[in-house]
C-alpha cells in the first residue's frame, strides 16, 4: 500500500506539474502581435543612455539622435534629403561683416508641460552648450557664440570669428533646445528621471535598457504625427530584431544583416526600404612607415575593387565612393575618381621595388561586427592587395581601442573605420578627418593642412565649396585616405505603414504614416 | 556553521573585494580604449579633450584616481556613470532586482528539472529511462545558454510565437510599481495578471539560463543518488520492504543532495555570469545587459561598480551555499 501510495503521490505531483505547464502554455498563447492602429512599435538597435541630448557620450552618438529628435526640437531641422529647414529657429544668418549672427525664435512653440518656448530658453541653451563645465562635447562650436541680446523674438549674438559651418551645426549633434526654467528647477538628476522637450512626442514611460513609450504632443507646432503612441523597444541584438519584426512584435526595425533583410522583405506582410545614408566606410592611412611612399598608397587604393565588395559582400547595399563626400553632401564632386586598376598598382609598386615575390608589408586594423561586414571587407581587400604585391596583416580591435589610437595618432598604417556626417558639410567630413590638428585625423601633412586651413573661415560659400572639392581631388590623387563606400540603411516594416527613410540615418516616428 | 565562523567569513569579504577592486581598476586602465576618446568629436582641440578628462576625473594618476574612488566606495558612493550621467549605485540598484528575479526563476526551473530528471533516471538505474535521462542531460548541458536563447527566440518567438522575445514587461501596460522587484511586488499584492505578464517575459530567458545548469546538476545528482543507493542503510530499507519511491525520496535524496549542493552553488554563479549574454539577447533590463553596454562604452565607474556587485553576489551565494551545506551535512555541523 505504502509503495503504491508513494508512487501515486509522485505521479500525481508530476501530472499536476505537467498540467500546470500545459495550462500555462495555453494561457500564454495570447502573445501580443502586431501593433494596433494607433501605436507604433520600433525595435531599435541601441539603448538610450541619457535624456540630456547635449552632454556626455550619448550626445555624440549619431544612432541615438532619432530618439532625441522625436522628443526635443533642434535650432534648425533637416529634410530627409539632408536639406535644412526651420526648427525652433525660423530665420537665421550672419551679419554682412560676419561679426554677429541673428536668429529668430519660432512663436507658438510649447514645452511638453504646456508653457511656451521662449527666447530665454534658446539663449540659455546656447550659453549652456558653450560652457565647458557642462561637459558638452561640441563646446568648441558653441563656445564661439559670444554675448547675446534679444529684441522681441530675435536674438543677436556676437561671434569670435566667422564659421561657415555654425548654422549646419545647429541641426547636428547637441544642437537641442532645453527648457531653462524646468531644468533649473529639477536639476540634472530630475531631468534624467522626467525629461521635457518641445518635440512632436513627449515621454510617457521609460524603462531603462528596455523601452521608451511616447505620447503624441498635441500642442506641437509642426505637422501632427500619425500615431498617438510610439514605443522604442531596445533590442540590441540583430538576430532578436529580426525575430521582433518576423513575429509581428514590432512594426519597424533597422540595422538587420543584409541577408536577413533580403529574406524578410520577401515575406508577405513585411516590407523593406533601403536608402544610402550619411555614413561612409573608409580606410584611414597613417603617415608612418611604408605609407610615406606615395607609390604604396596609390597602389593600395587602385587595387581595391569597390564594386565587387559592394556586390558580393554587401549584396548590392552600398555605393562605391572615391572621396569622403557622399553624393548628398554639399561638396560632392562626381568627377573625382580613383580607378580600380590592379595593373597600375603592380607598376607603381615595381617603381618602389616591390612585387608579388617581394611584397610590401604593413598592418591593417579593423573592427569585427561593428559595421556590416567590416572584417569580411578587410579580408577581401587584403586578398586584392595580395594579388598586386601587398601583404597586409589584419589586426582586429574593439571600437574603443580605435578611438584611443586615433586620438593619439597611433593607428596602424591602415585602419578601417566609418565616418558619419549627417549635415553633409565638407568641414565635418574631409575637414575633421584630414586636417592635421584635428584629434581625429591620421594623415598629417602640410600640403593638406595648407589647403584646408583657409577654408575654415571662408565666407564666400561658392569659393568654400570649390576649395573643399580641390582638397578632395588632391587627397584622392595622393591616396591620403581610401574611401570605400557609402552605407545603405535597411529598414523593415509591416504592411499598412509607410516609412520615409532619412539620409541622415534617422528613423523618425513623425515621418511614419499609415 | 557557527556564528564565529560566519563572522570570520564576512570579515574575509573585505580583503576579497579590495583585491577585486584593485584588479579591475588597474585592468580597465591598462586595456586600450577610454571613454574620453570615444566622446571626443571631430574638431575638438587638445584643450577640449583635457577639459573633458578633468570633468570626469581622468586627468589624475591611476593611484590617485583609485584612492578617490575607494574613498567614495567606503562612503557608499560608487561614483557617477560617464555614459549615463547618474549615480552608479542608484543605477545598479535599479537594475539588480531584474537580474535577481530572473536568476531566481532560472534557478527554480533548473532545480525542478534536475530533481525530476534525476529521480526518474534513478528509479530504474539500468533502464531505458535512465539512459534517456543521461543522454538528455548531456545534450542540454552541451548547448550554451545564449544558444538556447537564440533557439527559443526562433522556435517559441517566431515560428510558434507563444512568448514575448524581448523586455521585462509589455511596453503597452501601465504599471505603478513602488520597487524594482516587479515579480515579488506582484506576488505580494496578488496581482495575478501582472504575475502572468512578468513570468511570460521571463520564461524564455530563464529557460535559456536554466537548461545548461539543469543538465550538469542532473548528472551529478543522478550519480550521487546512484552512490547513495549502494549504501548499507538503503539496503536495510529495501529489506524492510520500503518502495523504490520511498527509498529515493525519503532515504537517499537528502544524502545525495549534499555533494550536489556544493556544485549547484558553483553553477549558480555561472548562471549569474550567463545573464550578461542572455539579458542582451532578450533585451532584458538587468545588470548583465548594462554590463555589456558599459564595457562597449568604456564607462569606467559603471564597470567598476558592476564588477564589485557581481563579486558581492558571488560571495553571498557561496556563503549561503556553505550555510545550507552545513545544515544538510551533520559532519560539517560538528
Amino acid at each position: 500500500m505504502n509503495n503504491h501510495f508513494l508512487t501515486a503521490r509522485f505521479l500525481k505531483l508530476f501530472n499536476c506539474s505537467a498540467a500546470a505547464v500545459l495550462l500555462g502554455t495555453l494561457a500564454l498563447t495570447s502573445n501580443v502581435q502586431a501593433a494596433d492602429d494607433d501605436t507604433l512599435t520600433i525595435a531599435y538597435n541601441v539603448t538610450l543612455p541619457s535624456w540630456d541630448p547635449t552632454v556626455g557620450l550619448s550626445a555624440v552618438n549619431p544612432t541615438i539622435q532619432s530618439i532625441y529628435k522625436t522628443v526635443f526640437d533642434q535650432y534648425i531641422d533637416q529634410n530627409p534629403d539632408l536639406s535644412f529647414k526651420p526648427g525652433l529657429l525660423t530665420d537665421w544668418g550672419w551679419s554682412d561683416d560676419k561679426s554677429t549672427i541673428s536668429m529668430t525664435v519660432r512663436e507658438g512653440a510649447f514645452w511638453h508641460d504646456g508653457s511656451p518656448v521662449t527666447v530665454d530658453d534658446v539663449m540659455w541653451s546656447l550659453q549652456r552648450a558653450g560652457n565647458p563645465e557642462t561637459g558638452n562635447p561640441i563646446q568648441f562650436v558653441w563656445g564661439k557664440i559670444g554675448e547675446m541680446s534679444a529684441e522681441g523674438n530675435k536674438i543677436t549674438a556676437k561671434m569670435e570669428g566667422y564659421d561657415p559651418s555654425l548654422f549646419p551645426w545647429m541641426a547636428f549633434l547637441t544642437a537641442y533646445i532645453m527648457p531653462k526654467d524646468y531644468f533649473e528647477k529639477v536639476g540634472v538628476d530630475g531631468f534624467e528621471k522626467a525629461p521635457m522637450g518641445s518635440g512632436p512626442y513627449m515621454l510617457d514611460a521609460f524603462e531603462r535598457d528596455s523601452f521608451i513609450r511616447l505620447k503624441r504632443f498635441d500642442k506641437y507646432w509642426g505637422d501632427k504625427p500619425e500615431f498617438e503612441t510610439v514605443i522604442f523597444k531596445f533590442v540590441t541584438d540583430a538576430s532578436s530584431r529580426v525575430a521582433e519584426i518576423e513575429s509581428g512584435s514590432s512594426d519597424i526595425t533597422i540595422e538587420v544583416p543584409y541577408e536577413q533583410y533580403d529574406r524578410l522583405a520577401e515575406i508577405e506582410g513585411i516590407n523593406g526600404v533601403t536608402t544610402p545614408v550619411s555614413d561612409i566606410g573608409m580606410i584611414f592611412i597613417n603617415d608612418v612607415g611604408v605609407m610615406e611612399d606615395p607609390n604604396v598608397r596609390k597602389a593600395a587604393a587602385h587595387a581595391i575593387n569597390k564594386n565587387a565588395i559592394v556586390e558580393r559582400l554587401l549584396r548590392g547595399y552600398g555605393v562605391p565612393i572615391d572621396t569622403l563626400q557622399a553624393p548628398e553632401y554639399m561638396a560632392y564632386d562626381a568627377s573625382i575618381t580613383v580607378a580600380y586598376d590592379p595593373e597600375l598598382s603592380i607598376k607603381l609598386l615595381a617603381e618602389s621595388g616591390y612585387s608579388k615575390d617581394n611584397p610590401v608589408k604593413f598592418k591593417i586594423q579593423t573592427t569585427r561586427g561593428f559595421k556590416p561586414k567590416d572584417y569580411e571587407m578587410v579580408q577581401a581587400i587584403v586578398g586584392m592587395w595580395r594579388k598586386v604585391g601587398i601583404e597586409a596583416e589584419i589586426e582586429v580591435y574593439e571600437i574603443a581601442k580605435h578611438y584611443e589610437l586615433r586620438a593619439t595618432d597611433t593607428l596602424a598604417p591602415a585602419a578601417f573605420y566609418n565616418w558619419g556626417n549627417s549635415i553633409g558639410d565638407p568641414s565635418t567630413s574631409t575637414g575633421f578627418a584630414m586636417f592635421g590638428p584635428s584629434p581625429h585625423s591620421t594623415w598629417d601633412t602640410d600640403d593638406v593642412d595648407g589647403m584646408i586651413g583657409p577654408l575654415w573661415g571662408e565666407s564666400d560659400e561658392a569659393k568654400r565649396i570649390d576649395g573643399w572639392k580641390a582638397v578632395d581631388a588632391h587627397i584622392a590623387e595622393n591616396a591620403y585616405v581610401i574611401p570605400l563606400l557609402q552605407y545603405v540603411q535597411p529598414i523593415l516594416f509591416r504592411d499598412g505603414i509607410n516609412v520615409t527613410p532619412h539620409v541622415a540615418n534617422f528613423v523618425l516616428p513623425q515621418l511614419v504614416t499609415r | 556553521m557557527s556564528a564565529g565562523h560566519i563572522l570570520q567569513r564576512l570579515l574575509l569579504v573585505i580583503p576579497t573585494l579590495l583585491g577585486v577592486s584593485v584588479v579591475i581598476f588597474v585592468l580597465l586602465r591598462v586595456v586600450p580604449g577610454n571613454p574620453i576618446a570615444m566622446m571626443t568629436p571631430p574638431g575638438a582641440s587638445a584643450e577640449d579633450v583635457q577639459q573633458l578628462k578633468a570633468l570626469y576625473g581622468l586627468d589624475k594618476g591611476v593611484v590617485e584616481q583609485y584612492m578617490i574612488w575607494l574613498g567614495g566606495v567606503a562612503r557608499g558612493d560608487l561614483g557617477v556613470s560617464i555614459s549615463l550621467r547618474q549615480n552608479v549605485g542608484e543605477l545598479i540598484l535599479g537594475r539588480l532586482p531584474a537580474t535577481l528575479e530572473l536568476a531566481l526563476i532560472a534557478t527554480l526551473i533548473a532545480s525542478s528539472l534536475c530533481l525530476l530528471f534525476a529521480l526518474i533516471g534513478s528509479y530504474h538505474p539500468r533502464g531505458l529511462l535512465s539512459k534517456l535521462v543521461d543522454t538528455l542531460a548531456s545534450a542540454i548541458q552541451a548547448v550554451p545558454d545564449f544558444m538556447w536563447g537564440l533557439m527559443f527566440i526562433f522556435f517559441l518567438g517566431v515560428i510558434w510565437p507563444l512568448f514575448p522575445i524581448s523586455g521585462r514587461i509589455n511596453p503597452r501596460i501601465e504599471h505603478n510599481f513602488s520597487t524594482q522587484f516587479y515579480l515579488f511586488e506582484s506576488l505580494l499584492t496578488l496581482n495575478g495578471p501582472m504575475i502572468v505578464e512578468l513570468l511570460r517575459h521571463m520564461f524564455l530567458p530563464s529557460m535559456a539560463l536554466a537548461l545548461p545548469m539543469a543538465g550538469i546538476v542532473t548528472r551529478l545528482l543522478k550519480t550521487s543518488l546512484s552512490e547513495t543507493l549502494k549504501q548499507e542503510y538503503v539496503t536495510m530499507a529495501r529489506a524492510r520492504g520500503f518502495s523504490r519511491w520511498h527509498i529515493l525520496l525519503k532515504e537517499a535524496l537528502r544524502n545525495a543532495l549534499i555533494p550536489t549542493l556544493a556544485l549547484g552553488g558553483v553553477q549558480l554563479t555561472f548562471l549569474l555570469g550567463g545573464t550578461v549574454l542572455v539579458e542582451r539577447i532578450f533585451g532584458y533590463p538587468g545588470i548583465g545587459n548594462m554590463a555589456i553596454t558599459a564595457v562597449i562604452q568604456r564607462d569606467l565607474p559603471l564597470i567598476q561598480g558592476l564588477v564589485l556587485t557581481f563579486a558581492v553576489l558571488f560571495i553571498v551565494i557561496n556563503l549561503l551555499v556553505d550555510l545550507l551545506y552545513s545544515k544538510l551535512n551533520p559532519r560539517v555541523q560538528h
